[in-house]
């Protein structure tokens, strides 16, 4: 398996309110609500942790949910998100993206 | 404390210049709009009257070249920023904006309509790097509180307007004007009308609540979550720009909004007994 790596875009504006994280397209406007997994997956995003590892010591050590369903959705999340343009994915470290945006908690 | 406003409206040659210039306050912003020639100067009047304030020290300076005439054109206005200039484009207009002289230049066809869609842009534009924001939603005052009325077109923006109670001022029924303040949010009125085609009251009050408009059956008010609130809230703040540092403060105001004003539903149908859950 290729390993993948994932990082917020800095093109967008996101923060948590009321338990969900809310994000903003800086190219379009749109607007992303994510759930509690997803918010995980997107605040470990930071193009050096592998996607496996985010899935395997975060995801699944948070939620009740086997390893190879988690990477799958984990998967198609980011590259729904990636298709947005609010995420990058690649096979190697993502080390210009590595700040990403500020997550107001 | 409802803030009260009278102005007399009249066009006076600008000192440095002597070009033709009015002066149009809004949101107690002051922008002086000159050159152009009188006939478009009396449209200007015209147009934003009540809001014309030739004693106001201006914030900002539009400098006016008129286009041969066009109709204002439906599409989505560009707007950009290089370095310190932000450009506005449509069809009908051009304009460049440098924040730091706070001097701007306009070519545009002579329609107060062109100019309205300058005017709104310049305003998001000021007000985002306070914290404030232009929505689209109706608003007013009564007895000292603003409300706003907000939701797309159909939600009934006009109709609660129009359905008003006298003991209530009117500040738009299309576009309205918020700044943060030391104690919360300032609703201000705006001459920018919707269907009901009147410029609002150049009045300013302490913002109570904002609703966001459904019709149906009955009268009722419905709690919103803050997450909910922001959602909708963005959705409905007019917002040009496709720049990551705007984003970010229209993203963060409209999170600070939500996090300490009253935000509802206001399921109502079309009649003036909604205004009774207005108190």
């Amino acid at each position: 398996m290729t390993e993948k790596y994932i990082a917020r875009s800095r093109a967008v504006a996101a923060r948590i309110l009321d338990a969900e994280m809310i994000i903003m397209s800086a190219t379009d406007s749109t607007l992303f609500t994510l759930s509690e997994v997803a918010t995980v997956i997107w605040q470990a995003a930071d193009g050096r942790t592998p996607l496996s590892q985010i899935v395997r010591q975060r995801v699944c050590a948070e939620f009740d949910v086997c390893l190879d369903d988690a990477y799958r959705d984990a998967e198609a999340f980011a590259e729904d998100l990636a298709g947005h343009g609010i995420l990058r994915i690649s096979d190697r470290p993502i080390l210009d993206e590595t700040s990403g945006p500020r997550v107001h908690l | 404390m409802t803030e009260r406003r009278h102005f007399r409206s009249e066009s006076c040659p600008s000192r440095e210049t002597g070009a033709l210039g009015v002066t149009v306050e809004i949101g107690g912003i002051p922008i002086s709009l000159r050159g152009g020639d009188p006939d478009f100067c009396g449209l200007i009047e015209q147009r934003y009257a009540g809001f014309v304030n030739p004693k106001a020290q201006p914030a900002f300076e539009f400098e006016f070249d008129l286009d041969s005439p066009a109709e204002p054109s439906n599409e989505d206005a560009r707007v950009f920023k290089k370095g310190f200039v932000w450009f506005f484009e449509r069809g009908d207009f051009r304009a460049a904006w440098d924040v730091r002289s706070r001097r701007g230049r306009v070519r545009q066809s002579p329609n107060p309509y062109s100019l309205d869609t300058v005017l709104r842009i310049a305003h998001t534009l000021v007000l985002a790097g306070e914290g404030g924001f232009l929505i689209h939603a109706a608003s007013a005052i009564r007895d000292g509180r603003a409300f706003l009325f907000s939701g797309v077109s159909g939600a009934g923006k006009t109709t609660m307007a129009r359905l008003a109670p006298p003991d209530a001022d009117v500040l738009t029924d299309e576009i309205s004007y918020v700044r943060r303040c030391k104690r919360g949010y300032r609703a201000y009125g705006t001459p920018f009308a919707g269907e009901l085609a009147r410029v609002g009251a150049n009045l300013s009050a302490p913002l109570d609540t904002l609703y966001f408009l459904v019709q149906g059956p009955e009268n009722r008010v419905e709690p919103v979550s803050p997450s909910d609130a922001a959602r909708a809230l963005l959705r409905h703040i007019l917002f040009f720009a496709c720049d990551r540092d705007l984003v970010q403060r229209v993203f963060d105001a409209a999170l600070a909004f939500v996090s300490s004003v009253n935000v509802a539903k206001l399921v109502f149908t079309p009649d003036s007994r909604a205004w009774e859950l207005i108190q």
